[in-house]
């Protein structure tokens, strides 16, 4: 495989849904191929630091304001079961 | 979507809530609030938006608890609903202001070039502090179109399926992965030009068979040949 050849590829490799075959010879290409290596890293990298969100905290006046609907709107329901009582 | 390690202290907390207890309501909403807000706020790119989104999808869950079968986990549920409500805002938004820009997304064979390859220096988040990070993460999803931002967001954060993100959007399997390479490129670009080691930095091409800047036009051939293909694998 040329590094050419990888962009086509690189969803399912980065996915986990490569071909087996595919994937033996994109690996082969990646050992020999820093650049290439190192994009997909990236993009790796990329993809896990979006899906952590422990950056993003809730602003402190929305989150009161929410906590309080919410209660609100708890109180306000048509009457459940309750097990507690 | 994927579930996620905290389902059966979740699921402890959802039978709780459905017989009434409103703490076991609350802490279901501490466990995940921060993670809807963010899903909220990179769908939708706007503040108030992503409050009314959170705001709204919440009391929904307040509203149809009782219905709530636990049949996927109280995440994905929540995910899902949230989902919903920002898609429902983002249509009725482009209805008020007119077809988005991105319009032409999947049609332009203008791919961004892998320019600025190196190894990241260290974790970002040990190395700068999370307004920092945020502040990288933010700007590199401005570099994105709506609908590049959306199939990144639904598919790569929340792990939706190829499948579930084209129904979700209403667009082809072939058009969501074209939006998501375009959007892995370019935000892989961002953040290396921000946290790349110029130490590693790799001049292409190489001083081997490497000519990255052909990538490019292949890739657009890999896009053309996906795109007309709706019915590719998810």
């Amino acid at each position: 495989m040329k590094c050419q050849e990888i962009l086509k590829v690189l969803n399912e490799y980065v996915d986990g849904q490569l071909d087996p075959g595919v994937c033996e010879e994109l690996q082969k290409h990646l050992q020999g191929c820093d650049p290439c290596r190192i994009v997909v890293d990236n993009i790796r990298k990329t993809i896990s630091l979006y899906k952590d969100d422990e950056v993003y905290e809730l602003p402190a006046d929305f989150k009161a304001r929410l906590h309080d609907a919410l209660k609100d709107k708890w109180r306000k329901r048509p009457e459940q079961k309750d097990s507690s009582e | 979507m994927e579930k996620t390690a905290s389902q059966p202290a979740d699921d402890a907390f959802v039978l709780s809530a459905k017989a009434g207890d409103y703490a076991a309501f609350e802490q279901l909403v501490s466990r995940h609030e921060r993670r809807l807000y963010a899903l909220a706020w990179h769908l939708t790119h706007d503040h108030h938006d992503a409050q009314d989104v959170v705001q709204n999808s919440l009391m929904a869950v307040v509203e149809h608890l009782s219905e709530f079968r636990q049949e996927s986990s109280f995440a994905t549920w929540v995910t899902r609903i949230t989902v919903n409500q920002a898609l429902k805002l983002l249509r009725a938004k482009r209805q008020r202001q007119g077809p988005s820009l991105d319009a032409s997304d999947d049609e332009t064979a203008d791919f961004p070039t892998p320019h600025y390859i190196a190894d990241w220096r260290d974790d970002p988040q040990r190395a700068l502090d999370r307004r920092e990070v945020r502040e990288v993460l933010d700007q590199g999803m401005e570099l994105l179109s709506e609908g590049q931002r959306l199939v990144f967001v639904l598919r790569d954060v929340e792990g939706l399926s190829v499948a579930e993100t084209a129904e979700a959007m209403g667009i082809s399997p072939g058009n969501v992965k074209v939006r998501l390479l375009r959007a892995r490129l370019a935000l892989r670009e961002h953040l290396t030009q921000r946290f790349g080691d110029e130490a590693t930095r790799q001049h292409s091409p190489g001083n081997h068979d490497h000519d990255h800047s052909t990538i490019i036009t292949l890739a657009a051939n890999a896009a053309s040949d996906e795109g007309s293909t709706p019915g590719g694998k998810p």
